[in-house]
Parts: C-alpha cells; structure tokens; sequence
C-alpha cells in the first residue's frame, strides 16, 4: 500500500515538474499538462486519429507477427542445435545493438513507402531480442529434464510437448515482451521517417506544424499504451516464474 | 582461431559473396542494393576527400558526450536512490517500464521547447542511456559487500569518499554493463535523432542520400556507420565478458 502511494506520489512530482517546465519555456514550446490531456480527450474521438491508429496498430500487428513467427523459429533452432547457435549467437549479438535506423532507407528501396515497408522494419527490431531469449531459454534448460525425458522412454513430440516447452516458457515470454517493445518502436521510427498515416506521421506532422499539443497528446497517449502492454506481459512472466 | 571462430567466418563471408553475387549477375536490382565491392570503393574515395570529417566529428563527439552524461550522472543517480530505499522501492516501476515505452518520440518535442541544434539530440541521447546506467549501478551496490561499507562506517569516510574510494571499485565489474548499455544505447538515439530531423551528422547525410537517390553514397555511409557501431559495441562486449569472469560469472 505504501509503496503504491510512494509510486503515485512520483507519478504526481513528474506531472508537476510537467507544468514547472510549462511556465519556464511558456505556452507554445510546451503545452502544460491541463491542456495536453483535454486536447487528447478532444483528438481521441476524431475520424483522424481513428484513422491513423488504425494504419498504425495494423503495421504494428503484422510486424509483431512476422517477428515472433521468425524469432521463435530462429531461437529454438540455435538453442537446440549446439554448434549454430555458438556460431550465430555473436552474430545477433553484433546486430542487436546495431543502430538499426541506418538500414530503413534500404528497406524503403525494397518494399516501398507503404505499409509493407514500416511492417518489415518493425519485424527487423524484434527478431532479434526474441531469437536471443528463445535461445538462452532453452539453453538453460537443466540437463536433468531431458535425461528424466529420456528414462521415461519419451517420444521425441512428447518430450518437446511436455518438458521442453513448459520449462522454457516463462524466459521466451520476456523474450517476447521485449520484442513487443522493440517492435513498436520500429514502426513508430518508420512512421517518423517517412510514411503517408500513423501515429508516428501525426507526431512528425504535428511538429512541422508546431502543434506541440498534439505532439505530446499522442505521445502520452503511447506511453501509457507501451507501459501498460509491459505491465501485463509482465505479470505474465511472473506467473509463469512462479508456476515452475 | 577456434572451429567455431572459423566457422563463423567462413558464414559471413559467404554471405557477403552471396550478396555481391546477386548483384552483380543483376538477380537484386542495382537500384536497390549495389554490391558491397562497390560500397568499399565508394567509402574509401568520400573518407579520401575528406567531406564527411567534420560530420563523423560531429556526430562521433554527441555520441561520446551524451554517454560520458549518462555515466557519470547516472552513476550519481544511482547511488542517490541506492541511498534512499523508499524512493528506490517507488521509482522501481519505473525503471521497469522505462525502456518499454518508446521515449525515443519525444524528440520532436525537445526539438519544439530547444529548436534545431545539437541540444535535443544529446538529450534524447542521454534520456536513453542515463537510465541503464542507473540499473546497473543500483545492481552493482545491491553486490558490494556489506563489510566494506561498514569498514567505511569504521573509518569515519564521507559520503563521496566512501561513493569514490570503495563502492566505485567494489561495483566496478557491473557498472562496466552499464557503460557497456549506454555507449550502445547513444549510439541508436543520436544516429536516430540524425535521421528525423537534424542541421548535420552522419545519420543527415544518409538520409540526404536517399532523398538524391544517391545510393552509391548512401551505402557507403550506412557501410562507414554500421562498421564503427559493430567495432565499438565488439570491444566493450569484450570488456564487458572480462569483468564478467572477474566477477566469478560466465556472463554479464
């Protein structure tokens, strides 16, 4: 209980220090905190932003799909097979921390600026933390799982079923809650570097129109949807964790 | 140079010749992908005139600031909330949500409250690192061992004293993550903030070269980019594996 109203109180002395920045650089620079969230209770509604959040939620669940399918795919290949995954795993590891931005252009030339581009570099950020975790999870499964499988004369589905599956689980959920975040930050990236609709485009559009109000409604609006989404994948987790 | 080292070579090689094949028997499109003999000669002739010095200046130098900021004010940070349980136990949500939440969409903000110089794009730089950097410290305080500190208590140190002379060292192999974090972390911010929207920079000038269609020159820049960030981020992975076994661990 103290804890929560410890957070809350930190959650209030940001929105404070929200307004303090407000009167410092004044109304046009940065809109305060009043007037931000009852112009996103104003732009919510609207056939624009329906619009745009449409376009930006589809690119994003099409890329979190590609990412998932080819990160798992990736991970469970490198985590059971020994000798690729010693040779691939450095090799992820270099791309991971890649400023990744750099190749939009290439992925622009290949696929185009439609939504099929910003799906592609979304996908390109969240391949790789879930093929990582994938891996790591499965490497670290204890060896006795696997010769109590053994014993047990399992078949080869059985024990993948029944012991490689469960014991891995809780790891590859983190895995894929990092790739949910990452994932959304590269549409969101597409979408600020070059793109027609989304979320990403009203924010850059907004800011060449120097409607700061907007700006910070939408990218409040997007915290609290990327902290919220984090918060239940890791609730998730931590069941999970208990659970084994 | 281990079996797996080999192996791994020879993967990479491959691909690059696979690629460079492709383009040149025409299967990937020249205006798509040039083949990367030909981005070498392209990087080396700009990097031989010598117009992109002042850039890699540039853009290398907000780099090194904004995580020289992120360490030292993070690790300050760090032992101001290390020091203060009850805040440490309210802002914990916090710094599990922090890197969730794509703080990176803020930059067109700092651009409206700063306007378009190389401020915003040390901020967000130093937005995105100072935080990894500030779990690494709490992380490595939460490992010093409590008989230093109350050695500390023996001696009569002060607060920087003990900070600089004993917590320093004894969190040294964890706090190395961190820079590790926010050296990569810079990296991707001040590269990014470069491509959105900024008067100069490595990250301007590749997309410049894409709005001219210039993709001999683009290549060669993303090539010259991705080169350095593989080689810095290499070399602190190493560093950072050593600390780890100096630390009694297998990783970091």
């Amino acid at each position: 209980m103290r804890r929560t109203v410890d957070t809350a109180i930190i959650l209030l002395a940001l929105v404070l220090i929200w307004q303090g920045l407000h009167v410092i650089v004044g109304e046009t620079a940065l809109p305060g905190p009043v007037p931000t969230l009852t112009y996103l209770a104003r732009l919510v509604p609207t056939s624009r932003f329906a619009v745009n959040a449409a376009a930006t939620a589809l690119s994003f669940a099409y890329a979190l799909l590609i990412a998932y399918g080819i990160g798992l795919a990736i991970g469970v290949w490198l985590g059971a097979h020994h000798l690729s995954g010693a040779v691939g795993e450095p090799i992820l590891v270099a791309l991971y921390s890649l400023p990744k931005i750099t190749l939009y252009p290439v992925i622009l030339l290949i696929f185009g600026l439609g939504v099929s581009g910003k799906v592609a570099f979304g996908a390109l950020h969240g391949i790789l933390p879930v093929a990582l975790l994938t891996m790591a999870a499965i490497r670290n499964i204890s060896t006795v799982y696997l010769k109590s499988a053994r014993s047990m004369k399992l078949s080869h589905s059985q024990t993948i079923m029944t012991v490689l599956f469960p014991a891995s689980l809780p790891e590859v959920v983190s895995g894929l809650r990092i790739g949910f975040t990452v994932t959304l930050l590269g549409v969101l990236l597409a979408e600020m570097f070059a793109a027609k609709q989304g979320l990403g485009f009203l924010i850059i559009n907004a800011m060449s129109l120097l409607q700061t109000e907007e700006m910070i409604a939408i990218a409040v609006l997007l915290f609290a949807f990327a902290a919220v989404a984090n918060a239940v994948l890791l609730w998730m987790e931590h069941q999970l964790h208990r659970r084994v | 140079m281990t079996r797996v080292g080999r192996i791994r070579l020879i993967v990479i090689v491959a691909a690059i010749a696979a690629l460079e094949l492709a383009c040149r028997t025409g299967l990937i499109d020249h205006r798509i992908i040039v083949p990367p003999s030909e981005m070498v000669v392209t990087l080396v002739r700009i990097l031989a005139s010598g117009s992109i010095n002042a850039d890699i200046v540039r853009t290398l130098g907000i780099i090194a600031i904004a995580a020289a900021i992120s360490v030292v004010l993070g690790f300050a940070l760090g032992l101001l909330v290390h020091a203060l349980p009850r805040v440490r136990e309210a802002l914990d949500p916090f710094f599990a949500t922090y890197y969730a939440v794509p703080i990176f969409i803020f930059y067109p903000v700092l651009i409206a409250i700063f306007g378009l110089s190389l401020v915003p794009i040390l901020l967000i730089g130093v937005a995105t690192a100072i935080v990894a950097m500030i779990i690494a410290t709490l992380n490595g305080l939460d490992r010093v061992p409590r008989v230093l500190t109350k050695v500390a208590r023996v001696h009569r140190m002060g607060a920087i004293a003990t900070a600089v002379q004993l917590q320093l060292p004894a969190a040294a192999p964890y706090l190395f993550t961190g820079v590790k974090l926010s050296v990569s972390y810079g990296f991707i911010a001040v590269i990014a903030s470069e491509f959105i929207l900024a008067p100069a920079g490595l990250g301007r000038d590749i997309a410049d070269a894409y709005a001219d269609f210039n993709n001999a020159r683009m290549y060669a820049l993303m090539l010259f980019l991705l080169t350095i960030a593989t080689v810095v981020n290499t070399a602190l992975h190493a560093f950072d594996l050593r600390w780890a076994r100096r630390r009694g661990r297998g990783a970091p």
